[in-house]
């Protein structure tokens, strides 16, 4: 075995074996618990750089590529490797797993308990990152699985004080989807003119029109389902803020991060490829589902008075730009999506990172109760909230801009089986509101700033003795502004990577 | 030199970031690196200037293609044919753009130091110069539609941290968030402008665009919707009928930085992108018919707005308005005319704002009410405001005389319905000009101070910025004398985008418009003296004695009602996003709710029916799955949770032993 074929399953495994680790320590050495967190994720860290560092960027295809027998009796192989599309949030995960084992030393909700937590934490990396390494259904299903326990835990032990409701909502929601999008994996075996759990070969088969019309509309429905809760799309999206607002910061930002990312992923890995006619059927469809989700989103954030809430419903705005890339079924449309991924796991990783600091100093997220002033009280914080808030927002030169404006203009030229199908000039429409969306979504982060960061503090504020961002703060936070910045002009960094894979999935499995 | 006019925008950049890290420590708080970087730009942009314009020059001469270089690199792929890239493009447009900027901004820069001085956020606010200065010049040497749009929407949020600038009180984030939203409201307009021109063009590249529309190959529809949707774009940053509304509001901000707002960056951008696409728009005469007509409106409209105010920044934002609807209208026919007076405009416009400031940092006050009499006691200021009025009044020989005659002859050549129409608004707008400025100048200067305290000149570093603008306002309408002689030297050819646009649209002048236009402003003028001559304030201000037409022009036409209180505030915040949350929450949320229960629901009549029929072997099975999640559930509460975590890691480690075996 060579360090190409083990790279991938030692990265991804490594956390899963911290979080075992750890549950050995101690109780009376709780604290270690952080320690071992942090080498563990730094290591992962290292490890998944060290994969993007050996990654030849102008090659097309997998690599890292390990493929060996799991279940021989079922054909489920353990079929893991890595490619343009996937890279970009492979990494991203373990930065943002790292990003929290430093922050969870300036601070872990109520209950505490350390150990527990980052076990949990550690576990969820190993899920994460597993989504987009494997490239066999089963495997795939099982790392999504593997994801939706920790988060469960977090959200129901160390949540706010609707934390039950909330996780039980998270859980049974995505599980929900999951069953239906187990099920159309398993048609997908059965269907296969050589049945395999194989996500390449499966495309192959897709792309040489393997599967009927209606088998492919049956699938695609169920995969949808199980996807667009993940996302979520429209109107698939309301476990979204209370699982949100209820959970604790890390799992806040890991769920912004990355978890919903896997849903987008799927799309492009998976639904789009192997059923290529059913994704040119329902294009529409998501197209307008994540129009609308871009203006309701910014509507319902309108109306929020509490912060973390807000940040939940932007959210299901951005996701939407996300999704209006993917409906476009364009190379363009699909590099805006991941793009857009990054940016808003970045930005809006930062925005929950922040909304859990502004928690814990003022020890309420009511808009109204922090009652303005915040870059007097807390100059440092102020201006990175209102930094990020801009980024977030899509001003030019920071990271949220490349992937909305990319995906507005994939969606004024979609892909030409679209405009055969007559779908032109909805996409047209589209365009035009999702324009009018990023109106509305300056809007309400510019009336959060007014409320939240201008204006004279409230006097009670004064001697709070609010203090400003602490080191372990910078620490966990630096990266992610510094990113934030950087994407903007250096856009390369993602695009550079995904387009090569991009343009081979929609060519070669789309003709788009 | 043109290959290195990239250094034009990177230097306020650099002083941008060296202001906002480390001027805190400088010993005048970041300003000088501010003020010597823009220096540096300004002698650059003379050194472009001279070489693009003795070039152009010279290709008129012998018949030569206009001036041209563009130097570019590829950001990124987003796809494996196309690209976003990042390239300048140096011709006479830019250069004279990097001219007005760099030198309105060097004065706005050292104005600053006297103005701001003391000021607790003073490196805060010259880093913000610097940044707004970089935004609007990366807008003006853009070579592509997708960068112009990136300066352009920094440019705006620049204009949002100015406007705010004094943000502890809640009329001034208003009114940035207003700035900001409601030119981000014709951004709409610009995102899917640029986006339809690269798909009717394939490119954002500007040069490639224009030699598209030469070649003739392209879908005449789909770029009439794309230019008239960019128009939309620039009617909200030129602030031209109906998203005007931001501009009088954005005085919320510190005088000098209306100074540069108004005069050389942000509101030229609109109209700078018209100038820039001009052979685009040229092909197209829908568009062109737009452009003049929401100009010739824009221009009438803000100039009667600007009669009702009392607020002397008020009258001089009005006029701004006014002033760009001419500069859009113009572009409707005549690049030259166009251009020519925003570059004559940029200068007497800034000086009227410092000297603006200059008085309301004398007065304290904003309000001309509370002013009178400061002639005697602030000669310098007096002096060149009162240049900067008479070049904004097309008092001949000044500035604003040869540029806004220009634009009439050329609507008058133009003819029909657009063309005559921006003549006689034109005619007439200039008129009432001159009237609302005769108003100013005797409110503010004549008579005796009616305010409080002792008014005092201002220091040097205030009155030295109005003296240095009031050369160009004095002279500078000259570079482009309407003189079949002259004019292969003058403005028109160095500034000029193609030979051919050059030698087929000559500048002439016509001595009946002169004529007219003069009598009408002296009848203007006329009027004006007879009115205010005695400085009528309150009450007793004619303008406000007019009953219903005051009070429409008081009420800004009910626009900012329309907008904000009922679009902005009750439609959407109040009604649309209420309503989007009680659909969120009492609807889809209520079914997922119902769903949920009613499978709880289901499975308890289930069990229930299951139980009552006695089948114990189910009875037994559920009864104990409910025990363990039972058990399971008091675990979580319990907080024992690394036992189950630990558990839960066994049974995956277990499960995949198992799978892999079997």
């Amino acid at each position: 075995m060579t360090w190409e074929e083990l790279a991938i399953t030692v990265t991804v495994f490594l956390p899963l074996l911290g979080a075992a680790i750890i549950t050995f320590v101690p109780r009376r050495h709780e604290e270690s618990a952080k320690s071992i967190a942090l080498i563990v994720s730094l290591a992962a860290f290292v490890l998944s750089l060290a994969i993007l560092a050996g990654y030849d960027w102008g090659a097309r295809g997998i690599q890292f590529q390990l493929n060996v027998s799991w279940i021989e009796a079922a054909g489920i192989n353990y079929h893991v490797g890595i490619d343009g599309i996937s890279l970009p949030l492979f990494v991203l995960s373990y930065l943002l797993t790292f990003l929290c084992a430093v922050y969870s030393y300036h601070h872990i909700e109520e209950p505490g308990r350390p150990k527990a937590f980052l076990a949990l934490m550690l576990m969820l990396q190993t899920g994460m990152a597993g989504c987009f390494i494997a490239f066999d259904l089963i495997l795939f299903f099982v790392f999504w699985e593997l994801v939706l326990v920790p988060m469960y835990f977090m959200i129901g032990i160390w949540g706010g004080p609707n934390r039950q409701y909330a996780a039980v909502k998270f859980f049974l929601y995505t599980l929900f989807g999951s069953v239906f999008m187990l099920v159309a994996f398993l048609a997908l075996y059965f269907a296969a003119p050589e049945r395999t759990f194989d996500i390449l070969a499966l495309q192959q088969m897709g792309a040489a029109g393997e599967f009927t019309a209606n088998f492919q509309r049956l699938a695609f429905a169920a995969i949808f389902l199980g996807f667009a809760i993940k996302v979520p799309m429209w109107p698939f999206h309301t476990w979204l803020p209370d699982a949100h607002t209820e959970a604790p910061t890390v799992g806040s930002v890991l769920l912004a991060g990355i978890l919903l990312k896997m849903g987008t992923y799927g799309f492009i890995r998976i639904a789009l490829p192997i059923l290529p006619d059913a994704a040119v059927e329902y294009a529409p469809i998501i197209g307008v589902l994540a129009v609308i989700a871009i203006i309701y989103g910014a509507l319902c954030c309108l109306a929020q008075t509490d912060l973390k809430r807000l940040i939940a419903f932007s959210s299901v705005g951005h996701m939407g730009f996300v999704m209006l890339g993917i409906a476009t079924l364009t190379p363009i449309g699909i590099n805006a999506a991941i793009f857009g991924m990054v940016a808003h796991g970045v930005i809006t990783g930062m925005l929950f990172f922040l909304a859990g600091s502004i928690k814990e100093r003022y020890h309420t997220r009511e808009i109204a109760e922090i009652g303005g002033g915040m870059v007097k009280t807390m100059p440092k914080m102020g201006v990175v909230l209102g930094l990020t808030a801009v980024a977030s927002l899509g001003l030019p030169g920071l990271a949220g801009f490349w992937g909305e404006i990319l995906a507005l203009l994939a969606a004024f030229n979609p892909a030409p089986s679209l405009v055969d199908a007559g779908y032109l000039t909805l996409f047209r429409v589209l365009v035009v509101f999702g324009a009018v969306g990023t109106v509305l979504t300056a809007g309400y982060f510019l009336y959060m700033m007014q409320r939240v960061l201008m204006g004279e503090p409230p006097e009670r504020w004064s001697e709070a003795g609010l203090r400003d961002i602490s080191p372990i703060e910078w620490g966990a936070w630096m990266p992610l502004i510094v990113l934030t910045v950087l994407l903007g002009p250096a856009a390369f960094l993602v695009t550079g990577m995904t387009t090569p894979d991009v343009t081979t999935i929609m060519t070669t499995f789309l003709g788009g | 030199m043109s290959q290195v006019a990239w250094l034009i925008p990177a230097l306020p950049a650099a002083s941008a970031l060296a202001i906002i890290f480390f001027g805190k420590r400088m010993p005048k708080g970041g300003a000088e690196v501010g003020i010597l970087s823009l220096a540096i730009a300004f002698v650059l942009a003379v050194v472009v200037a001279i070489e693009v314009f003795s070039a152009n020059v010279a290709a008129v001469a012998d018949g030569g293609e206009a001036f041209l270089t563009t130097v570019g690199v590829e950001l990124f792929p987003i796809s494996a044919e196309a690209g976003i890239n990042a390239g300048i493009r140096i011709d006479g447009l830019s250069a004279m753009m990097f001219l007005l900027v760099t030198f309105v901004s060097l004065m706005v820069h050292i104005y600053s130091l006297g103005y701001m001085a003391g000021e607790e956020r003073f490196t805060w606010y010259f880093g913000l110069l610097s940044l707004f200065t970089m935004s609007m010049l990366i807008l003006v040497v853009a070579d592509n539609l997708m960068l112009l749009l990136v300066g352009w929407e920094l440019v705006g949020v620049c204009s949002f941290l100015l406007i705010g600038f004094w943000w502890e009180q809640k009329s001034n984030s208003n009114a940035a968030i207003k700035a900001f939203l409601t030119t981000k409201s014709g951004d709409v307009g610009l995102v899917v402008g640029v986006i339809t021109l690269w798909s009717v063009f394939g490119t954002f590249d500007i040069s490639q665009i224009i030699a598209g529309v030469e070649a003739g190959a392209y879908n005449e529809g789909l770029l009439t919707f794309g230019l008239v949707a960019l128009v939309l774009g620039v009617v909200g940053k030129s602030a031209q009928f109906p998203l005007h509304t931001w501009l009088p509001d954005a005085m919320a901000g510190p005088t000098p930085v209306s100074a540069l707002i108004h005069a050389a960056t942000m509101v030229t951008a609109g109209v700078f992108l018209i100038a820039r696409l001009y052979p685009v728009y040229s092909a197209v005469p829908a568009a062109q018919a737009t452009i003049a007509v929401i100009g010739a409106i824009t221009l009438l409209m803000a100039g009667l707005l600007a009669l009702v105010q009392d607020d002397v920044k008020k009258v001089l934002a009005y006029s701004t308005i006014s002033q760009l609807g001419y500069m859009v209208a113009a572009l409707g026919f005549s690049y030259t005319a166009g251009i020519f007076h925003l570059f004559t405009h940029g200068f007497f416009k800034a000086l009227l704002f410092l000297g603006a400031g200059s008085i309301i940092h004398a007065a304290h006050s904003n309000n001309m009410s509370d002013m009178g009499g400061l002639a005697k006691v602030m000669p310098r200021t007096f002096y060149t405001f009162l240049i900067g009025s008479l070049a904004l009044m097309a008092v001949p020989p000044l500035a604003g005389f040869w540029s806004k005659d220009e634009i009439l002859v050329e609507a008058a050549a133009a003819g029909a319905y657009t063309g005559n129409l921006v003549l006689v608004l034109g005619a007439i707008g200039g008129a009432i000009t001159v009237f609302y400025m005769t108003r100013v100048l005797y409110l503010v200067f004549a008579g005796e101070f009616r305010g409080y305290g002792h008014p005092h000149e201002s220091p040097q570093t205030m009155t030295a910025p109005p003296v240095a603008l009031a050369v160009p306002s004095l002279f500078i309408g000259l570079i482009n004398l309407p003189l079949p002689a002259f004019q292969p030297y003058a403005f028109s050819a160095w500034t000029m985008f193609s030979t051919e646009y050059w030698v087929t649209h000559p500048i002439e002048f016509s001595p009946l418009i002169a004529f007219v236009a003069v009598t009408l402003a002296a009848a203007g003028f006329v009027v004006g003296r007879l009115m205010y001559r005695d400085a009528p304030v309150g009450d007793a201000d004619p303008m406000l004695r007019l009953g219903l037409p005051t009070r429409i022009l008081q009420e800004k036409y009910y626009l900012d009602r329309l907008y904000t209180d009922l679009i902005t505030l009750t439609l959407v915040r109040d009604k649309l996003g209420a309503a989007s949350v009680w659909l969120n929450d009492r609807v889809i949320d209520r079914i997922v709710y119902l769903a949920g229960a009613g499978t709880v629901g289901f499975g308890r009549g289930l069990y229930d029916v299951a139980d009552q029929k006695g089948i114990d072997g189910l009875v037994n099975g559920v009864g104990q799955s409910t025990r363990w999640s039972g058990g399971r559930l008091r675990l979580a509460q319990s907080g024992n949770v690394q036992l189950y975590a630990g558990a839960m890691l066994a049974g995956v480690v277990v499960l995949a032993v198992v799978f892999a075996v079997g």
